[in-house]
């Protein structure tokens, strides 16, 4: 409980984005798009992470610590994965993952 | 209704509506931007639980990082009124059946689990000092070798895009 905020209505926000990020995920043939769809599933963690730290160890940072990584982590992949879709952008001048079917050139 | 469950249930619909638009909008510009209310809707969730400096770091790291950078990318490699092919009914399908019944179970635990409810949960914000001797401190409960480690992984980050992206002279 959190000032009248109860821990399960974070855990389940943050079930119903991450869900959904799975589901555009699967459905999306864009590559930017599924990398939004990652954005959306890390984010659902960090709310988790973030709850719990508040509501079950107010006294303690580890939640807070986690969350800061792992929003490193994001940047560093997201810089990367872009890297990548425009280098294949100019190779194949398309982005759809059903038209990508080989590594090498 | 107190003003924090009213500041919870905004951000939360805000989250849930917009986190779906992302990943149904057929406009990739619009996905995107979308995208972005999700992520400021999350910072106000960091702010409501009095994580300033996460809050802050989400608005500054994500909302002004990482949207812009997908922003550019979208712009770079497609049309701005293009529309994306919707999805064939193949793939929604099973997609909705393994997201749905995911979800549905995984509340169905957290409602069903019995959390501690007497903790007093403090209100107070964290001192930005206490987290800066935290990220440099080598005792327990202190991040230097996370902290160095994720700086290594930022370099290599940086020289990697830039190798990847680079014109070949070929």
């Amino acid at each position: 409980m959190f000032e009248g905020v109860p821990l399960t209505w974070f855990l389940i926000t943050g079930t119903i984005m991450f869900f959904v990020g799975i589901y555009g995920f699967l459905v999306r043939k864009n590559l930017i798009t599924m990398l939004m769809s990652i954005e959306l599933i890390l984010n659902s963690v960090n709310i988790n992470f973030v709850a719990f730290n508040k509501i079950l160890y107010p006294g303690h940072l580890e939640g807070m610590f986690f969350t800061i990584f792992i929003i490193a982590v994001a940047a560093a992949e997201a810089s990367v994965a872009i890297a990548i879709i425009i280098n294949i952008y100019r190779r194949l001048v398309n982005i759809d993952v059903e038209k990508m079917n080989e590594m090498k050139y | 209704m107190t003003t924090n469950q009213l500041m919870f249930a905004i951000f939360a619909a805000v989250i849930i509506i917009f986190s779906i638009l992302t990943v149904t909008s057929r406009r990739i510009l619009r996905a995107a931007t979308f995208l972005l209310f999700v992520l400021v809707a999350t910072g106000g969730m960091y702010f409501l639980l009095r994580f300033n400096f996460l809050a802050a770091i989400q608005l500054t790291l994500y909302a002004g990082g990482i949207v812009v950078l997908i922003i550019f990318s979208i712009l770079l490699t497609s049309h701005i009124g293009e529309k994306l092919e919707a999805p064939s009914v193949k793939k929604i399908i099973p997609a909705f059946i393994a997201a749905g019944f995911g979800a549905a179970l995984c509340i169905l635990t957290i409602v069903q689990h019995p959390f501690p409810q007497e903790v007093i949960s403090s209100s107070e914000r964290t001192d930005i000092r206490v987290i800066a001797k935290a990220l440099i401190s080598t005792e327990k409960f202190g991040y230097a070798l996370p902290f160095e480690v994720i700086s290594i992984l930022l370099l290599a980050a940086m020289v990697g895009a830039i190798i990847l992206a680079k014109k070949r002279k070929d």
